[in-house]
């Protein structure tokens, strides 16, 4: 074969191959989907939002009204006290201390966080808020949650707030304003979307976590609002009702991973649009 | 932006409130063991009383070390703690329940009760020494048997587990090889197969796992329609897992001179008993700190020796003789106190 | 106070008072100072309190590891025992576990990355490029415990019926190659294991080649092709030099990930404290026998173990991430600064 035939060949073959590896990694997406919706839909009924989690063999097929609820208020707790911290230690980086010592630094340990393994933050937060306290809580759940959360919200938030075209900060000091009063009338509103955005991500992340909940906020077959103790939750009660025998226990966990994955994909969507929504807006408002 | 901040602060308000009015429910964590039951007279006494006792089971390596870390009111266990240990950590020790532990496999053809096996063939399968269903050991058992040539893959506990304990004393009893090289305890390392949390996590495994074989307490067998495997006892007779081969092995047992209940029932004397039976344990503080905590979960415990008889037996759990019950409630009395005050002043 | 923005920027967003009168108006200068310190602190604090978490957490673990290295010393990374009857202790088969199947997840997902990034890049047509590339996103998006149900559920018994005893005919009586596969199968186990480790980190290395091969000037590519190399051809020789370090930086984070993943793992490792050359024997890895056993642990030597292992992990996924991150602002800092 000539040398030009046997470049052809190459060329064909690679690219051959990287549509091989795309089918694949899209079957593999489909398959785990299809998966999830077969199992999950049959499970999928009102009663999953007004039953509690039941024991097994029981007369009531029961629901999952109290781990949904556990994780509903313990992502909130974990996004009202992470949120705020990586959006203000975002706003730090951007606007006080864009290439000081310090900020380098946080911005380095702050990706570092980000790929962190969750279990060790799980261990941590034992370490400081269940062992102290005595017993298993919610309120540790959601301080795990915190911690995850805190990354992200950070990252997007400086992120966004660098995009804020300079002429608008300028001319708010133009006019004799202090940062603080630049960035929350001028910025936060201008980076709004992005930072919104920055929140859905880390909502996003921390709604799917199960292995700091593990050693934090345990679970709980009854219905608790106090975050006191140990709470239901999600995940940690889909990782309990998979690894049993009991058929009811099974499909509820199937209903629950659904839940669940509808959810992130839902949150990660409405985020990749604001985020579309901004990049038209400052690429197009120039 | 300060009206979004609004919002959140009466959020978080809200939820604090929320928090605030939350009820307490009695906190218990152990063995996988009795979960089944512990579980249906919880959902029970609830809508009886409206206290809620939430079990965790995580084992009971995790009962016991979560009552020693003060983070539940109680703890449960299969494998009973000795005196001195008890004594050291300040802890109180009844049994409350009684059940049998049963190997189950997942061999294509073979339905619940039909393979039999004895302790020493299990110690062999447990050691990697068979490793073929259709090994002659095996054969020799179960003559009339087609067992096919499927490899065995053995299923074992992998958190620290009563049952482990009972599982392995069994088998250490059964063959000597086992009880050197592996020995007896709450967690063993053993030398091959695969690890699954909890009862539940054995069971299941073994439901999916062709060639499996596992151990678990007779309710998970029961419930899920597993194939369990017939023993032979000390007596030398074929028996089969249910509420009276349990009974029999408890009968015999005296719990009058064990002290602080320790008692192991395995490889018990008589023609109808179980091998593998066992009380479940559970334990609570000599002086505890919230002493109404404790006393909330004696209330249960004592409504559940006098009423959960039933739902016990239809798990194929055996519930605790009289006198037992009644030396228990005496023990109650006697050692549980709280200030100079007994605890338990209920009969 | 959220101030609508004029067409020409800014303009002083706010209905209290002007600001011009807040520098004229002393008392309301001195005021503002109060805020703008007040604020300043806030975000220093808040930005120092990430500094804070990660200090406290290789604290927290060098503590609580303390007793179990004290102990077993050097001892502990080398010995593979792992008997809490008799109190000994060793990391040896967790490491190797987190580090075997790490390997078997990033030797399917790199080529397979690349080949998705590849695609995406070049041979895509721009109408597909959009779905293909959120439907490799949505991949990431999925927990992790979904993928470890899956594995158990549905690859676990495919495995075991199909693809396992195929391995064990074929494969395993050749000589070097198949102490690899030999044993019964189990379903799950170290390969299952790294395949579904693969899957899952599999969506951020082909979405981080993705965009490392998008900064690639056009200009250099044109140039390849002006000289008549094939696709193949400008991919390898012009693309991927170019973009080393964010490819590099790339794989490493997706390592990184697949270092510390837990949940996925934990469903389908099989939880044996042991090492096999075999891949389709069951195994353990770090994060999963923390996740299994630390509720259960009982005495301080057996938990102190645990956090140990927690903090070997912590410092092998700290260097991965770490020298990852720097070898990514290497680029970005290069992107900023190239045409």
């Amino acid at each position: 074969m000539s040398r030009r035939g046997f470049r052809k060949l190459k060329n064909g073959l690679f690219l051959g191959l990287s549509m091989v590896a795309t089918a694949a990694g899209l079957a593999a997406l489909g398959a785990i989907l299809f998966t999830l919706i077969t199992h999950g839909l049959a499970g999928l009924s009102p009663r999953l939002f007004t039953q509690m989690t039941p024991v097994p063999n029981s007369a009531q097929p029961g629901g999952l009204l109290n781990a949904i609820f556990g994780s509903a208020v313990m992502t909130a707790i974990g996004i009202l006290v992470g949120g705020p911290i990586g959006v203000l230690a975002g706003t730090y980086l951007s606007e006080y201390g864009r290439n000081s010592r310090l900020s380098t630094a946080v911005r380095f340990i702050n990706d570092v966080l980000l790929s962190a393994p969750s279990i060790i933050i799980g261990l941590f937060i034992y370490e400081i808020v269940v062992v102290p306290m005595g017993h298993f809580s919610a309120l540790a759940g959601a301080f795990s949650l915190a911690v995850l959360a805190i990354p992200v919200t950070l990252r997007t938030t400086e992120d966004m707030l660098n995009l804020v075209p300079a002429g608008m900060k300028d001319s708010s000091a133009a006019l004799g304003a202090h940062p603080w009063r630049t960035t929350i009338s001028i910025l936060y509103p201008a980076a709004r979307s992005g930072i919104v955005t920055g929140l859905l991500l880390a909502v996003a992340r921390i709604s799917g976590e199960t292995a700091p909940l593990l050693f934090t906020a345990l679970n709980k077959q009854f219905w608790s609002t106090n975050l006191a103790e140990p709470m239901a939750n999600l995940p940690v009660v889909i990782f309990q009702f998979a690894l049993s025998p009991y058929a009811e226990w099974q499909q509820l966990a199937w209903a629950g991973a659904l839940l669940i994955t509808v959810t992130i994909l839902v949150l990660s969507v409405a985020a990749r649009m604001l985020l579309a929504v901004l990049y038209r807006q400052s690429g197009g408002g120039r | 932006m300060l009206k979004i901040m609004k919002h959140c602060g009466v959020a978080a308000l809200s939820l604090g409130a929320l928090a605030a009015l939350g009820a307490e429910d009695i906190t218990g964590a152990g063995a996988t063991f009795p979960y089944p039951i512990y579980a249906k007279w919880a959902d029970a006494y609830k809508k009886l009383s409206g206290v809620g006792i939430n079990y965790q089971s995580i084992g009971s390596g995790g009962g016991i070390k979560q009552i020693k870390a003060k983070t539940v009111t109680f703890g449960a266990s299969d494998m009973p703690l000795k005196p001195d240990e008890l004594k050291a950590a300040g802890l109180l020790q009844f049994p409350m329940i009684i059940g049998g532990v049963v190997p189950v496999v997942n061999i294509k053809g073979i339905g619940p009760g039909q393979l039999h096996l004895d302790g020493a063939t299990v110690a062999s399968i447990y050691l990697g020494e068979i490793t073929q269903w259709s090994d002659a050991r095996i054969k020799k058992l179960n003559p009339k048997l087609n067992l096919p040539g499927t490899a065995i893959a053995p299923v074992y506990r992998s958190d620290g587990s009563g049952t482990n304990f009972l599982f392995s004393d069994y088998l250490s009893k059964e063959s000597p090889k086992f009880s050197s090289s592996i020995g007896a305890n709450t967690s063993v390392q053993w030398p091959m197969g695969i690890g699954a949390k909890g009862n539940e996590g054995v069971a299941n495994m073994t439901r999916q796992t062709d060639g499996a074989i596992g151990y678990v307490e007779y309710a998970y067998a029961k419930q899920n329609q597993m194939a369990y495997a017939t023993l032979t006892n000390k007596a030398g007779g074929v028996v089969e897992p249910n509420a009276e081969s349990f009974q029999a092995a408890a009968a015999s047992a005296d719990w009058a001179k064990a002290d602080s209940y320790y008692l192991i029932l395995t490889d018990q004397a008589g023609a109808k008993s179980w091998p593998i039976t066992g009380a479940s344990f559970i334990l609570v503080y000599r002086q505890p700190t919230d002493p109404n905590a404790v006393l909330a979960a004696l209330k249960f415990f004592n409504w559940a020796y006098q009423n959960g008889g039933e739902m016990a037996a239809s798990l194929d759990y055996v519930p605790l003789p009289a006198p037992l019950i009644a030396q228990v409630r005496k023990t109650w009395s006697t050692e549980i106190s709280a200030g100079g005050k007994p605890v338990w002043t209920g009969s | 106070m959220d101030g609508e923005l004029g067409p020409l920027g800014a303009e002083p967003a706010t209905r209290s008072i002007p600001l011009t009168v807040a520098i004229i108006d002393p008392r309301h200068a001195a005021k503002q100072q109060i805020y703008e310190r007040l604020f300043r602190a806030a975000t220093l604090s808040a930005a120092v309190l990430v500094l804070l978490i990660l200090g406290g957490v290789a604290l927290s673990l060098l503590q609580g590891a303390w007793p179990a290295l004290h102990r077993f010393g050097l001892h502990f990374v080398t010995s593979e025992v792992w008997n809490p009857v008799t109190d000994k202790f060793g990391a040896l088969a967790a490491i190797y576990g987190t580090l075997v199947t790490s390997a078997i997840a990033m030797a399917i997902a790199v080529p397979a990355g690349f080949g998705i990034a590849l695609f995406l890049t070049e041979l895509c047509p721009p109408v597909l490029k959009r779905p293909i590339g959120v439907a490799v996103e949505l991949l990431a998006a999925v927990p992790s415990i979904i993928f470890g149900i899956w594995g158990l559920f549905v690859l676990a018994p495919v495995l075991q019926r199909h693809v396992q005893p195929w391995l064990i005919e074929h494969l395993g009586p050749l000589p070097a190659v198949g102490r690899l596969f030999q044993g019964p199968p189990f379903g799950i186990g170290i390969l299952t294991a790294g395949i579904v480790l693969a899957i899952m980190v599999l969506p951020f290395i082909a979405a981080t080649m993705r965009d490392v091969f998008d900064t690639v000037p056009a200009m250099l590519k044109e140039s390849g092709y002006g000289l008549g190399a094939t696709t193949w051809e400008v991919i390898w020789n012009v693309v991927v030099p170019h973009s080393r370090a964010g490819i590099v930086g790339g794989v490493m984070l997706g390592l990184g990930r697949a270092l510390g993943e837990t949940m996925a793992v934990t469903f389908v490792i099989g939880n044996a404290h042991r090492i096999s050359v075999s891949l389709l024997a069951p195994g353990t890895t770090i994060s999963s026998a923390i996740a299994n056993e630390f509720t259960e642990a009982v005495g301080d030597l057996y938990t102190s173990s645990l956090i140990a292992l927690g903090l070997l992990l912590f410092l092998i996924t700290f260097s991965v991430i770490a020298a990852a991150q720097a070898m990514l602002r290497r680029l970005e800092r290069r992107a900023l600064t190239s045409i």
